[in-house]
């Protein structure tokens, strides 16, 4: 699989090593160069220098042969809007994206974007772990 | 008209500014506690300190009974998700989005936002009205529908002075609307006008054949 990832954080850097030893062929998207240090050291993919909300950085990224496009900056918005660009004007076929915002997860799922938000989900892990 | 305005950064302001003169009801969200405080002082109990995108804000505001949605701060991204908000959620009827990069344009309408402002553009604009040694300016995009309002400037040299309209091999969709010369009256050309030096030529054509038009018209 194609996977093109927007944000090299502990999330986005950490996916990225976990699908390159799986052999998928992953992009890693990032404004900043440095965060680039993430990434394992034997990470075979493609780390560029680009913004995710960018047409032309997709593009450069191989947008438009991917089978997948995640978003996992810290902004939510950008996370939204680069996801709707995946999946409305590049047609990407899988699109996922964080949220942290659980409201603004919530209506964004029902316009069709599969998001997910670590917000509700890791207060539920801790709140699981406590009561057990 | 009751009016909800995201970002109260110098845009922001100016526009409740003027839109309450107007007499229209206006609440600015702003993320700042010290804008949000300089907004308060300036113009009144308008402006609440929030986040644009947030439901719970929005909830707070009223953006349910609003007809009009403005976002100006100066992230294109933050400008899409309130009014993508607003639109899905509260059901606002006229979202209206500032974008500075003019190429997110296409994009935020694609994604539904009525109206979209892109500043840049605006300036670039008037740049082209002003700056004479401009080749083509753009007079008017209708947009997404492929056509354009240009108008070229004929240079001395260019091959075509002497010609007749219907001599020129305009570039498919392109055509000729109205000459303006100096110290005459503008005239709708006929197939028979001559092209004169100077004359300055509006002309109504398609984005693709913009390029080939301009070529034709200046020789270069």
């Amino acid at each position: 699989m194609k996977v093109v990832i927007m944000g090299c954080g502990r999330v986005g850097a950490r996916l990225a090593g976990l699908l390159d030893i799986e052999g998928h062929s992953i992009t890693i998207l990032d404004t900043d160069t440095y965060s680039f240090r993430r990434l394992p050291a034997e990470f075979a993919g493609t780390a560029l220098v680009g913004d995710g909300m960018d047409e032309e950085a997709l593009k450069k990224a191989g947008i438009e042969k991917a089978d997948a496009f995640v978003a996992v900056t810290q902004g939510d918005n950008r996370n939204i809007m680069a996801a709707q660009i995946a999946k409305h004007l590049f047609n990407v076929p899988r699109v996922l994206c964080r949220i942290y915002d659980p409201l603004r997860r919530e209506l964004f799922n029902s316009l069709g974007i599969e998001a997910l938000s670590p917000t509700t989900t890791f207060a539920q892990m801790l709140k699981d772990k406590i009561e057990r | 008209m009751y009016i909800v305005i995201i970002g109260g950064g110098k845009v922001g302001f100016y526009l409740a500014k003027a839109l309450l003169n107007e007499g229209h009801e206006i609440l600015v969200i702003e993320k700042d506690a010290s804008r949000t405080e300089f907004i308060h002082n300036e113009l009144g109990s308008v402006c609440i300190r929030g986040d644009g995108c947030e439901v719970t804000t929005l909830t707070e505001v009223g953006a349910g009974r609003a007809n009009m949605f403005i976002a100006v701060t100066g992230d294109d991204d933050d400008n899409l998700v309130a009014c993508q908000v607003a639109r899905h959620k509260f059901n606002v009827p006229r979202t209206i989005a500032r974008i500075s990069n003019p190429k997110n344009e296409t994009i935020f309408k694609k994604l539904g936002i009525d109206v979209t402002i892109s500043s840049t553009n605006i300036i670039l604009e008037y740049i082209e009205q002003e700056v004479p040694t401009h080749p083509l300016t753009h007079l008017l995009t209708i947009r997404d529908r492929g056509v354009e309002v240009v108008e070229v400037k004929i240079p001395p040299k260019s091959p075509i002075i002497g010609k007749m309209v219907k001599e020129l091999s305009l570039p498919p969709g392109s055509i000729i609307s109205l000459i303006i010369r100096q110290r005459e009256k503008p005239q709708v050309p006929t197939a028979e006008t001559i092209i004169q030096a100077e004359d300055q030529i509006i002309a109504v054509t398609t984005p693709e054949a913009e390029e080939a038009l301009r070529t034709v018209l200046r020789g270069l």
